[in-house]
């Protein structure tokens, strides 16, 4: 990586502008990495979706393009110990915690190169050394689960966090309010972040939620919340800063309300006939994740097009070697079947 | 190096469609993101979006085209440095990927045999080497109620191991709402002794999330009637995640608490749930009947890293066994006890119906009739094997079930015999299972609903042509 400044700012805190808000202060490195790590899973992201195309990858398949700001600010957020869960929209969740795009990929062609060795899928992925916990199926599932995961962090006396990812579509669900409740009750150290991309597959949030201000479904439950800008990875990160250190200091849950976009349909065979070819085209150019911290890294002369170009080359290389590699790993042995069903 | 676009497949199902729309011509300049085409598939019209960026050297299908199949070149793209116009369908490189597709994708039909026989043959459970521990002689057998030996068996454990905690309706300061973990919130405190709002989806899934995490929760239903609410967590999240993660998350989770009809409670309150959980891989499900049984099993249970379903009966709850004054003493989980032996008949049961079983075998000593019984006590893994050789000695089977025909424990231990052990057997396998309806609440009705030994006595006598 080519930086032209590599002076550290202060770490870590935000600050205010003129009652706009909070963004995070990153140092030059720190912006390069928020950079590298979302244009990495979007570049991905989009192999994932040509190889499907190819037949590479079979099921369902959810594409996290537009969506990056979120798990790079959220994840880089995080220290040891902490655990991750989500639902079925996770490959970048995966590369953002730090998995090998290798098995990410893999997995996503059931090969036996595979996270799960091919026996998950695209929908359920692990890297519980890295503190993620999937990858599940089943909307809203992963909410109390994750409360779980807080609840073992405090059972342990650690400060730990856990991190509850779900959608706009998902917190329409019972268990959402159950685990809300119960983490209330015990004071759980769990940051719940709504990705509201707008969209719980083709029904808009305005037709599913008679509380669209998802941020304050945590209100009865007496539960903060607060609505972020989830394109923008410095306001996401410093959100997420405050909500962290919310729960380390025990004081319980809190709610992130991303609002943020997917480009691409729900899944592979969606086409996205209920929003307009306009709408999304004006996200992408008006608000894109990447774009915007592109144009900050230009603007501060961190660096230039051309060693950003080069990032861009180091990204697609290593996507490049993700496609191979899950292309050549051999399927799974068929002795795998019967594997891992019971300890 | 140009690279090839080929027909996409845009749904999980489709195998060709037609290229409706070129929104780009030859000589375009083309970002990733960009949409290139609108593709009609068998459900939709799908816009395909271009991955690459570079200049559109060649459009191979023209659109309009019906049925392309998927992975057919329909366009090249020439990459930074490439000229366009030197580019033509048969120069460009191949794709690494679409090269290989062909043989990256064989089909999923099970071709060979004898790989066939292997996998399934991996999947039989033997209880050959699953013994129950050695009672020494001496060993100060007590008194006990199954609620007190369930009690028993948590707070042992939760001496033993930090991990282990108690979570559900009731649990603490109520003291359990049937008294099951009386005392274990003064031991042990509220850290480890929680109770719940009622909200089961939630502390299901909260507890499977914490055995993710590595911690051993003992998640008590008031009933299985309401573990229905339940039961995306018990099967999706605890059963399926180990396999789903290729070994990488464990959900050591016990679920339990009592199952199957009480006293007049009605439809709701009454259903047994064993055959449901038997039915799914990556559980275990346990019921067993007597005192020292539901101790050693319940042990077990919290100790086994898997996720296991624990099935008791609330009219066990106050009835007494003798149960073995012993340190330690735990059960292997998959193991069938014979409780009675016998040389006539084999009657199978598990749970509270064991008692109807017993009764059933005494009624029918006094005809003449010798009844072996056995107790299943862990449904999955089910071992066939002691049941099977009982019927050797026997030949002839009563499976006994307090629950539902269909699709029951003892349609499945009938349908086994029938397949393990058809030269054994001198009469067909007989089920009895409770009356095929929801459980009524008169008095009378239940009666004749529930299984009883008289009607085990029936069947018995029936396989031994003895009517």
């Amino acid at each position: 990586m080519t930086t032209k400044k590599t002076t550290k700012k202060p770490a870590a805190s935000s600050r205010r502008r003129n009652s706009g808000p909070a963004l995070y202060e990153a140092s030059n490195d720190e912006l390069v990495e928020f950079y590298r790590q979302m244009l990495l899973i979007r570049r991905f992201e989009e192999k994932a979706g040509q190889m499907y195309g190819m037949g590479l990858i079979g099921g369902f398949c959810h594409l996290y393009i537009g969506q990056e700001a979120v798990v790079v600010g959220i994840q880089t957020a995080l220290k040891e110990g902490d655990s991750v869960i989500t639902g079925y929209r996770e490959h970048g969740h995966m590369i953002a915690a730090g998995s090998d795009p290798k098995g990410v990929m893999a997995e996503l062609t059931g090969r036996s190169g595979g996270c799960s060795r091919g026996k998950g899928g695209s929908m359920h992925m692990f890297d519980p050394e890295r503190g993620f916990y999937g990858g599940h199926g089943i909307v809203g599932a992963q909410v109390s689960l994750g409360t779980g995961l807080a609840f073992a962090a405090k059972y342990r006396k650690s400060d730990n966090v856990a991190v509850a990812y779900f959608g706009d579509g998902a917190a329409n669900q019972g268990q959402v309010y159950e685990s809300f409740n119960m983490a209330r009750i015990w004071n759980l150290p769990v940051v719940y972040i709504i990705e509201n991309n707008q969209y719980a597959m083709g029904t808009s949030v305005s037709r599913s939620s008679s509380q669209i201000e998802l941020h304050r479904r945590g209100e009865s439950f007496k539960i903060p919340g607060k609505q972020v800008d989830g394109m923008n990875v410095l306001e996401v990160r410093a959100a997420m800063d405050e909500a962290v250190e919310h729960c380390r200091k025990g004081e319980g849950p809190f709610i992130l309300e991303m609002k943020t976009y997917r480009y691409r349909g729900h899944s592979m065979s969606d086409p996205a006939k209920y929003r307009s070819k306009e709408e999304v085209q004006k996200m992408r150019a008006e608000h894109d994740a990447i774009d915007q911290v592109k144009q900050r890294i230009l603007d501060a002369g961190i660096m230039d097009e051309a060693a950003l170009k080069d990032i861009d080359k180091e990204v697609k290389a290593i996507v490049a070697d993700a496609a191979t590699f899950a292309t050549e790993s051999p399927e799974p042995e068929l002795s795998e079947l019967y594997t891992d069903v019971l300890a | 190096m140009a690279i090839k676009i080929t027909m996409p497949a845009l749904s999980p199902t489709m195998e060709k469609g037609t290229l409706a729309k070129w929104l780009v011509k030859e000589g375009d300049s083309i970002e990733s993101g960009d949409v290139i085409a609108e593709i009609e598939t068998d459900k939709a019209t799908m816009e395909v979006e271009a991955v690459d960026e570079g200049v559109i050297a060649k459009i191979v299908v023209a659109e309009g085209t019906d049925d392309v199949p998927v992975g057919e070149l329909i366009a090249i793209v020439a990459e930074e440095g490439e000229d366009p116009k030197n580019i033509d369908a048969d120069s460009s490189s191949d794709d690494k990927a679409s090269d290989k597709k062909e043989e990256k994708i064989p089909s999923s039909t099970k071709e060979d045999p004898d790989e066939q026989e292997t996998t399934f043959a991996g999947a039989v459970h033997s209880s050959e080497n699953l013994l129950d521990p050695e009672i020494p002689e001496g060993t100060n057998m007590v008194k006990l109620t199954v609620r007190e030996a369930l009690r028993d068996a948590m707070a042992e454990e939760m001496r033993k191991d930090g991990d282990v905690f108690v979570m559900g309706e009731e649990v603490a300061e109520y003291q359990g709402a049937y008294k099951v973990t009386q005392g274990l919130l003064q031991e042990f405190g509220s850290e480890r002794v929680i109770d719940t709002p009622i909200t089961e989806h939630g502390f299901a899934g909260l507890g499977a999330g914490a055995a993710f995490a590595g911690l051993k929760p003992v998640i008590e239903f008031m009933t299985f009637n309401f573990a229905m609410q339940a039961i995306d967590h018990i099967i999706n999240s605890a059963a399926k995640t180990r396999y789903m993660s290729g070994g990488l998350v464990s959900c050591p989770i016990v679920f339990r608490g009592p199952n199957g009809a009480a006293s007049r409670v009605g439809a709701q309150h009454s259903q047994n749930y064993a055959s449901w959980y038997a039915n799914v891989p990556g559980l275990k499900v346990i019921a067993p009947y007597d005192a020292a049984d539901c101790k050693g099993l319940l042990k077990a249970a919290i100790r086994d890293p898997n996720p296991v379903v624990f099935l008791e009966n609330e009219l066990m709850y106050g009835e007494s066994f003798e149960v073995p004054e012993l340190d330690d003493y735990v059960l292997p989980i998959g193991k069938a006890r014979i409780y009675r032996e016998g040389s006539d008949v084999t009657i199978v049961s598990y749970s509270i119906t064991v008692g109807e079983a017993l009764k059933a075998a005494d009624m029918l000593a006094e005809e003449g009739i010798s009844a072996e019984v056995i107790d299943l006590r862990t449904i999955r893994p089910l071992d066939i094997e002691t049941v099977i050789e009982s019927v050797k000695k026997t030949n002839r089977c009563v499976v006994a079930e307090e629950g539902w025909p269909q699709c029951s424990v003892a349609s499945d231990v009938s349908a086994q015999l029938m397949e393990k052990a058809f030269d054994w057997l001198d009469a067909p396998v007989t089920r009895v299972n409770s009356a095929d309806v929801p459980l009524p609440y008169a008095n009378n009705l239940e009666k004749a609903a529930v299984v009883d030994a008289k009607d085990i006595v029936k069947a018995a006598k029936a396989v031994c042509y003895a009517d």
